[in-house]
């Protein structure tokens, strides 16, 4: 099975395999961080030229996620593109995916540290998302409660048998559900960083992404 | 034959010496475009380099005269010190100046408008001058370039870039005259080749290799244990030897070795002997400081590795002591040199075996030696990321025409057969990335004007360039701190620290501390009073036995009998053959066992290390396939021992030839040997920077591992010229299919299966090999995260 299920707010919610979030209840799937134009933007100011293919095949396993859920609401939980000027600065190819992905439902942009303003591709852009009873926004807010964010990159790492398996997860207690990165040029912060730790209740875990998505309790600094 | 000039007579006479044959014979050669020079070390072999500049400068020279390049920063320094008696003797009017990462900006600035008469310098700092536009200001006045331990340069990329600077040189100084320098080699040609422009000649000197050095293997009352690296059996006998002489270097294979000898010996040290550590990941202070202290005559042994390896003449060695099988001829002779550095006098050195199989290694190599055999690996094509960086180096060096540059890369003898459109690949990525998706034609870096010269297309690009010169990956290092200290201890791999978790314990700097945490790319750790360090084990160089010695081994274990083995290891051999049996050429022999909690096969090809390599990652293949769950591998020039979690019942399948090809090429596209080499090349290339591959896990969330890249490559441009590259240069260290098919066309399906219930006495070294390799085994992965998961949820009571 490459869900694994979440109670957030008394909110049946699926971490998926991929990274993804999907709420069937609300036919809703949100995914984070997406970084869409990384290559560009980090060719444009200067920096190497990456392999240019991380929007397509970041598209390319939404569109997958898209497919397997059929969802009514995608909501996009910010970082959805890695500047303003690589939102414009997508291929026709690229534009015309996500217009076609869009095509006959609600999208919603949230708006992230990254792409703080409207995009010209359609859609619904916000600062949040409130959905009863939970909330989408970009960085998670300490305090809040029933929250979905994204901003951090999460990642866990678990040793087994001498190998040490690192993955991109899912973190949540009972306050919130932080996403892992989707996009294909993302790294991870690990869960150990203090920003993760001081942000988590002592009793969360972590749902680390892959194959078959596996809970763990959330790894804590003990020194 | 040219006689010294008048004052250099006097000064040899005044000294009560005479110049040595070969330092004449240089001087004879002085007009050549290349020389090589093979000399021990302690013949005068600087100084026969210098002599010919020396001489020329009598005269006064307006500029910059000689380039010396060496391989280690602290040569330079010594050189200085040096030269520096002649010229104050002789009475020379010469100013002699280093310039290599240490130099203050400063001085560095000034140099490059005011050169020295003779500059001291790396292959990287070279480089870096040469990505100036003012460079040939600087190097206006050049007349002969000397490149030391050119032996040593030889073997890596540091040595292809070098070479690479030297044509950029040659292009602004057409009649430069370029030296090089070496300790005994196996294959002289080939070092002259590398040396002068492809394709002048370049004549071959040797001086007289002195007498045959002293060697002998210790003898213990303690027998060697059957595995392991640490020799701790041999500390009371070490320390003997340590007593009876002046100054004894002990020389280890790895950091790692190194580190737990060091620490043993301590332990054992009741006299208190000034004994110090001296590797490359200890903090540059406390090197220099162990480096004093060695100049100054107070030390009575080093414990160290390969950064002693060089010719730096320090104090008064008069015993070596390798730790660990030499595993190359070569390299045995070249440390052994560094004892005794009176010329005619015979070095003294003793070869401690860490196990029973490095006996065998230690006697296999005494014989090489006697029988003056050295070995070494054919010379490989110039790897084409540095050729990627040189273009980059051009290009912010005030630019080139794609014509001219291509020439003078084929002046370069590891490069003279790349073809044209190989180089234009090269020169592709380096303007627009070379990507089949032209994304980036906008920002393109390098652009060709009117004139057909490339240019930065922004200037401010030559910065980054500048940053990311140099070949050397040190960026996976991490500095180690004790809390509360601003000094660091040293540096220890990031991959070695990404596996610690808070508590562990290891060996740094000779002592056992406890890891707390990775703060802003610096592990922190605190004092323990642990005596044993819980992880033991961290990476270090891995040497592979040359194809010759692993023949002589093979020979020796098919004796009947071992009489010129110690009692212990012939028994030990002789417990291999009832419990098992001795690998032959025209059979393969496997051996499966548990050992640790995972089963465990060993197979013996005595194939060389780059087959057995290969071998390892096509039958993980095959066993991936199988449903055996392969978790890793481990290859040494004679076996390749493989662990798993399920127990191998019959191997004979897994050699099928078609099988085996079938998954060749995707299985290898796929490994993490691919992964590695690609970070390597996409650093060194100019994919990315060389800061950013070290961020990788220091958790930044914008920084990604190049893994991510190699895969997204693979997927969307498989043939992109970077994958080539990654391609050509992992198969350096492995063999063609051809090679594999050959073993198994002498082997013909003969496959002795032997089943033991632990590990046979013949494997056992191999379960300390250093080198191991993961096998990216998805249903492995999913299956141990399963486990453990379960394990932690249940620890934690949910």
């Amino acid at each position: 099975m490459n869900i694994n299920q979440i109670m957030l707010a008394g909110t049946a919610l699926e971490a998926r395999g991929s990274g993804a979030l999907h709420w069937p209840e609300e036919r809703l799937l949100a995914v984070s961080d997406l970084h869409l134009g990384k290559s560009e933007r980090i060719a444009r100011n200067g920096g190497g030229f990456l392999p240019p293919y991380e929007t397509t095949d970041t598209l390319a396993r939404l569109d997958a996620e898209i497919a397997a859920t059929s969802p009514r609401t995608v909501v996009c939980l910010g970082d959805s593109f890695d500047d303003m000027a690589a939102a414009d600065g997508l291929t026709d190819a690229a534009t015309e995916w996500v217009t076609r992905m869009m095509a006959g439902r609600r999208w919603v942009w949230i708006e992230g540290n990254h792409d703080p303003g409207p995009v010209d591709l359609g859609g619904t852009h916000l600062a949040e998302l409130p959905l009863a009873p939970l909330t989408f926004r970009h960085i998670a807010r300490p305090g809040a409660s029933g929250e979905v964010s994204g901003h951090y990159h999460p990642k866990a790492s678990v040793r087994a048998r001498g190998r040490t398996v690192s993955r991109p997860c899912f973190l949540y207690d009972r306050d919130r559900l932080v996403l892992p990165a989707f996009g294909t040029y993302t790294g991870g912060l690990r869960c150990t960083a203090p920003a993760l730790q001081t942000l988590m209740r002592a009793e969360a875990r972590a749902v680390l992404t892959g194959p078959r998505p596996t809970t763990i309790p959330m790894p804590r600094v003990t020194a | 034959m040219s006689t010294l000039p008048a004052q250099f007579d006097a000064w040899f006479a005044r000294r009560g010496w005479s110049a040595h044959p070969h330092q004449l014979d240089m001087l004879d050669r002085a007009q050549d475009p290349a020389t090589l020079l093979i000399a021990p070390t302690g013949g005068g072999k600087t100084l026969a380099g210098f002599l010919p500049s020396l001489v020329e400068l009598t005269g006064g020279h307006q500029g910059l005269h000689t380039l010396y390049v060496s391989p280690l920063k602290a040569l330079a320094a010594d050189i200085r010190r040096n030269l520096r008696r002649p010229v104050e003797e002789v009475g020379l009017d010469i100013r002699i100046e280093e310039r290599t990462g240490d130099t203050p900006a400063l001085q560095k600035k000034r140099q490059r408008a005011d050169p020295p008469h003779i500059l001291l310098t790396t292959p990287e700092s070279l480089a870096l001058l040469t990505s100036y536009e003012d460079a040939a200001v600087t190097f206006a006045g050049l007349q002969r370039v000397i490149v030391d331990e050119i032996h040593a340069l030889a073997e890596s990329k540091r040595g292809d870039q070098l070479m690479l600077a030297l044509a950029r040189l040659q292009t602004l100084r057409p009649e430069l005259r370029r030296v090089g320098l070496s300790a005994t080699v196996e294959d002289p040609g080939r070092i002259a080749g590398l040396l002068a422009r492809h394709p002048d000649p370049c004549h071959i000197l040797h001086a007289d290799p002195g007498p045959d050095p002293d060697i002998r293997m210790l003898q213990t009352e303690d027998p060697p244990p059957w595995s392991g690296g640490g020799a701790k059996y041999a500390i009371p006998a070490v320390l003997e030897e340590v007593k009876k002489h002046r100054t004894t270097l002990i020389f280890h294979n790895t950091r790692a070795q190194a580190e737990i000898f060091f620490h043993n010996l301590w332990l054992a040290n009741d006299d208190a002997l000034p004994i110090a550590i001296h590797h490359g990941s200890l903090a540059r202070e406390q090197r220099h400081k162990v480096e004093a202290a060695m100049l100054a005559g107070k030390l009575r042994a080093i414990v160290c590795t390969g950064t002693l390896d060089l010719g730096i003449d320090w104090g008064d060695v008069d015993l070596i002591i390798q730790v660990g099988a030499p595993k190359n001829v070569k390299r045995l002779i070249q440390r052994i040199g560094r004892a005794n550095h009176r010329y005619n006098a015979p070095s003294k050195a003793i070869l401690v075996p860490a196990n029973r199989f490095e006996v065998v290694e230690c006697v296999a190599a005494l014989e090489a030696a006697r029988a003056h055999e050295l070995d070494g690996d054919p010379a490989g094509r110039g790897p084409r990321d540095v050729l990627c960086q040189q273009i980059l180096i051009a290009a912010a060096g005030g630019g080139f025409r794609a014509d001219d540059l291509y020439g003078e890369i084929r002046s370069v003898g590891a490069y003279a057969d790349l073809s044209r459109a190989e180089f234009d690949a090269c020169l592709d990525f380096a303007a627009t990335g070379g990507y089949a998706l032209r994304a980036y034609d906008r920002w393109q870096r390098l652009v060709e004007d009117e004139e057909g010269v490339w240019r930065l297309r922004d200037p401010r690009a030559a910065q980054r360039i500048r940053q990311n010169i140099g070949t050397i990956m040190d960026s996976e290092l991490v500095k180690v701190r004790m809390r509360g200290h601003r000094k660091p201890l040293g540096e220890i791999e990031e991959d070695f620290a990404a596996t610690l978790t808070p508590g562990d314990t290891f060996l740094i700097a000779g002592r056992v501390v406890q890891y707390r945490r990775i703060l802003e790319q610096v592990v922190e750790v605190t004092k323990t009073n642990k005596r044993k360090p819980k992880v033991a084990v961290f990476g270090g160089t891995k040497f592979a036995t040359s194809t010759q010695l692993s023949q002589r081994i093979l020979r020796l274990m098919h004796q009947p009998i071992w009489p010129e083995l110690p009692q212990h290891t012939a028994d030990w051999l002789m417990l291999q053959r009832e419990v098992s049996q001795m690998p032959t050429a025209d059979r393969i022999l496997v051996e499966s066992f548990p050992h640790d909690g995972r089963a465990h096969t060993c197979v013996y090809g005595f194939a060389g290390r780059n087959a057995m390599q290969t071998l390892g990652l096509l039958l993980t293949q095959r066993m991936d396939q199988e449903a055996l769950m392969p978790m890793g591998f481990v290859s040494t020039d004679y076996a390749v021992l493989i662990w798993g979690l399920e127990q191998v019942a019959d191997p004979a399948p897994l050699f099928q030839r078609d099988a085996l090809r079938a998954g060749f090429e995707t299985w290898l596209s796929g490994n993490m040997v691919m992964k590695k080499t690609f970070k390597v090349s996409a650093v060194v290339s100019g994919l990315v920077d060389r800061k950013a591959a070290g961020l990788r896990k220091t958790g930044r969330q914008t920084a990604f591992s190049t893994n991510i890249l190699y895969d997204t490559l693979r997927k969307y441009d498989p043939d992109h010229v970077l994958m080539q590259i990654t391609r050509e240069e992992a198969m350096k260290g492995l063999v063609d299919f051809g090679r594999i098919e050959e073993m198994l066309a002498r082997t013909q399906g003969r496959v002795d299966h032997v089943i033991h219930d632990r590990v046979t006495p013949l494997a056992a070294p191999l379960l300390l090999e250093a080198g191991r390799v993961t096998v990216d085994s998805a249903a492995v992965t999913e299956k141990l995260l399963a486990e453990e998961a379960e394990k932690l949820m249940q620890e934690a009571g949910l």
